[in-house]
């Protein structure tokens, strides 16, 4: 008789233990590098913020999906004028912040009239500035009309800085941040780690997980072993030091190369002899041996570019070839350009590795071409005001990580220097257009210009280096925007 | 004894003033404009200068001198500008796992070091003091962020018996916060045990020489008595200098140890704040270390005259 019960119990047990690992988890510690400075996207520009709210606490008009692409968010549907200047939002009906206010048109007007505001700290102020007026047509419908048509302006309202927030909350978002995302802030242990937890009444598609909490993790040799031992189950972005053959080998975790926004590139001052001479920029690009960079700059990971667009967007084209490495091509070319004994010049680098490891590559390869190139190592501080701001250099390198950035080379002003009027006639062409197809043909053409005309050195694109539990679904592979978007993510069974 | 105090106070108060004169300057001297900084690349001048407004960066340098210093001196440490909370805040958050964790490693260290030092020095060039030395030796050649990486494959990943790091706040239970501060006490402790021990060790050694511990020793006292009670005494100057010095680095120097298990300590709030440019948290929580530095220095000599009565009664 006792035994039958002893049986009975541990057949319950059993049961009970194995129903509770039949439930996938639905949890989820996931490792960050950079704490953010505070949870607020619409006030600074530190991605670290981004990559803890973006589609999860925070959603805009529209978002930017894992290749890049537009999606409607917020707005279900939306219909452009024929002159491009007026764009008519249909909202979804029945959206709540997580403060249990109703999200209506007048937050929309409320969170685009903030950002382009005089006083205002939108560390990304460029987006709104096409805006003229932003009007509600009634609760679920606002117009937005521009002062000149802007052809990426979908895809500008998809950037975490375009997210709408609510009047009542927006002062105090930096600590408590209040949105319409799956997810609502729970807390955040400064220093630490912050944690989500899924908000009821998500007006969209449920998601998977309860629980997320984002550990902050700044350093290589701590965020290995804590992927290691199982504290922290993904690590999307991670720096692995010396490890990743050592994570790749071991079965039980995924290892995800994929691309960023990061185009590396060698920039040079394009106003400035003799960089102002296509044939020295052409001769430089002769010079330049990517993948000894990638290797040397990068630990061989990352995508070589042979023009300003990232290899995961649907619109890049492969310009690699345009001028391979060649020694003998470059030394012809500088002597075309009646330097043949080459010339003095310096490199100012700022503090990334990709940066201090691939100067010293691209110097000695310069060299080889009779470029004397003199290192200068520069912190950020100093890079930004001397480079970026008052253009005091004549070369440098820098990953540009902001997305879809070709049209920083037909700014006035920019630290390129470089002004070519068939280029900014595409850009132009670019602003006019919403029509995704022809939007691709023009951002070809545009990458094409640049390849031939080389206003700056292509080498290559970021990588990200991803590393989760490998029973870990709907992560990203590449990073079109900075973002852990979790709304997909769950664990198989 | 009064004026003995007197003394050490004034140096103590001239030691912080010249401090926050350094602090403050070396901050103003470094280049860059703070707000661009934090902005980014892609920040338009407008959203920078109405940074520049909101931090008060365009006012005199010694407008904003005076003011930092008599804001300090109310323990009103100004407001993180990336954080936006008050610093004196992110301190006390800060303090609850820093203070802990270098009471926890110093305690370690002294339990170890003094009784190894004391035995060594009994037993100086027998096998137990080689031995002993040895491994102090070892102790303090090794780098404390290694033999922690050491300490986590072997007992986080590998045993799984503590959190390979993170700190889930004392609010989580005692226990579960202590257990995630073991691994980096230990980690800290080990190689200031090495050097302390050898301080002992060696000072030890110089009070036994002495002719009155041979007259002790003479007269039939016991020998423990000797040891613990007429030899330590006369030891303990080097032994509590070194002490305050290594608090005050636990306390303040244990970056690397944080950075390795991701401990939200005063340490890792520095240099983070000076990976931001979060220049009101640099300067005043380096103020503040610098006071605790000083502080902690004025207790050892306080501690040096009540150890040894004629510093009293000297000028």
């Amino acid at each position: 008789m006792k035994s039958w019960k002893t049986i009975l119990a541990a057949a319950a047990i059993a049961l009970a233990t194995s129903t509770a690992a039949m439930a996938a988890r639905t949890d989820l510690v996931l490792g960050v590098v950079l704490e953010p400075p505070h949870l607020d996207p619409t006030a600074g520009a530190a991605a670290a913020i981004r990559e803890v709210v973006y589609a999860n606490v925070f959603e805009g008009l529209t978002r930017i999906g894992p290749k890049g692409e537009v999606l409607p968010d917020l707005a279900e549907s939306w219909t452009v004028s024929d002159d491009g200047k007026v764009y008519t939002f249909k909202l979804h009906s029945g959206v709540k912040f997580h403060d249990g206010s109703d999200f209506s048109a007048e937050d929309v007007k409320f969170s685009l009239d903030r950002a382009r505001a005089p006083d205002s700290t939108n560390a990304q102020k460029g987006l709104f500035e096409a805006i003229d007026t932003v009007e509600v047509i009634d609760p679920t419908t606002v117009k937005v009309t521009l002062k000149n048509p802007q052809g990426a302006f979908l895809y500008n309202m998809g950037w975490g800085d375009a997210v709408i927030v609510s009047p009542k909350s927006a002062d105090t978002n930096k600590e408590k941040p209040i949105g319409t995302g799956p997810f609502k802030f729970d807390s955040w242990a400064r220093g630490s780690s912050i944690k989500l937890v899924k908000a009821d009444n998500y007006w969209g598609e449920p998601v998977y997980l309860d629980k997320v909490e984002f550990r902050i993790i700044p350093d290589a040799s701590a965020a290995v072993p804590a992927i290691l031992s199982g504290d922290v189950q993904a690590f999307p972005n991670m720096p692995v030091g010396d490890s990743l053959s050592q994570l790749q080998s071991d079965p039980r975790l995924k290892v995800v190369i994929g691309s960023t926004e990061g185009e590396t590139i060698l920039a040079m001052n394009n106003k400035k002899p003799p960089f102002d001479n296509l044939k020295v920029r052409q001769a430089i690009s002769h010079a330049l041996d990517r993948q000894a960079i990638i290797d040397g700059a990068s630990n061989g990971l990352g995508t070589p570019i042979g023009s300003h667009f990232a290899p995961h967007n649907p619109a890049y084209i492969d310009l690699t070839g345009t001028y391979p490495h060649d020694v003998e091509k470059a030394k012809e070319l500088l002597k075309e350009a009646g330097l043949e004994n080459g010339f003095k010049t310096t490199l100012k680098l700022p503090p990334p590795p990709y940066a201090r490891d691939g100067g010293q590559i691209i110097a000695s390869e310069l060299r080889e071409i009779g470029i004397d190139a003199e290192i200068i190592p520069l912190e950020w501080a100093d890079w930004l005001k001397q480079v970026f701001t008052d253009k005091d250099y004549d070369m440098t390198i820098v990953s540009h990580t902001e997305p879809n950035d070709i049209d920083i080379y037909s700014r006035k002003d920019y630290y390129f220097n470089y002004q070519n009027p068939d280029f900014n006639k595409v850009i132009d062409k670019l602003n006019l257009t919403s029509d995704e197809g022809k939007r691709k043909e023009l951002y070809g053409e545009a990458q094409k210009i640049l390849a031939k005309d080389v206003p700056v050195g292509f080498l290559f694109e970021l990588p990200k280096i991803g590393v989760w539990d490998a029973k870990l679904e709907g992560l990203w592979d590449n990073a079109p925007i900075l973002a852990n978007d979790l709304t997909k993510v769950k664990w198989a069974d | 004894m009064t004026a003995y105090l007197t003394k050490r106070l004034l140096i103590a108060l001239v030691t912080l003033a010249v401090a926050s004169v350094v602090v403050f300057s070396m901050i103003e001297i470094v280049p860059g404009d703070p707000a661009r900084l934090m902005l980014g690349m892609n920040a338009t001048a407008d959203a920078v200068q109405a940074l520049r407004d909101q931090m008060g960066l365009d006012q005199p340098l010694l407008v904003r001198y005076v003011d930092w210093v008599s804001r300090l001196l109310t323990f009103d440490l100004g407001k993180s500008y990336t954080y936006n909370v008050p610093v004196r805040d992110l301190v006390l958050e800060r303090s609850v796992v820093s203070l802990p964790l270098a009471m926890i490693a110093l305690a370690l260290s002294t339990l170890i070091a003094i009784p190894v030092g004391i035995f060594s020095a009994e037993r100086r060039g027998r096998l137990a003091d080689t031995i002993s030395m040895g491994a102090a030796q070892i102790g303090v050649a090794v780098p404390n962020f290694w033999f922690a990486l050491l300490l986590i494959y072997v007992f986080a990943v590998w045993l799984h018996m503590v959190p390979a790091g993170g700190f889930p706040g004392w609010s989580a239970g005692v226990w579960p916060a202590l257990k995630s501060l073991i691994l980096p006490a230990i980690a800290l402790a080990l190689p200031q045990a090495a050097i302390l021990s050898r301080v002992t060790r060696s000072a030890m050694l110089e009070v036994l020489g002495e002719d009155y511990i041979r007259t002790a020793r003479a007269k039939g006292m016991p020998r423990n008595v000797v040891l613990w009670h007429h030899a330590l005494r006369n030891a303990l100057i080097p032994v509590l200098t070194i002490l305050g010095l290594q608090f005050a680095f636990l306390l303040a120097g244990a970056i690397i140890i944080e950075n390795v298990f991701y401990l939200p300590g005063l340490g890792r709030l520095i240099f983070q704040a000076i990976t931001q440019r979060d220049l009101i948290v640099v300067e005043s929580v380096v103020m503040l270390l610098v006071a605790v530095v000083v502080l902690v220095n004025l207790l050892v000599d306080i501690s040096y005259a009540i150890v040894d009565p004629r510093l009293r009664t000297r000028r």
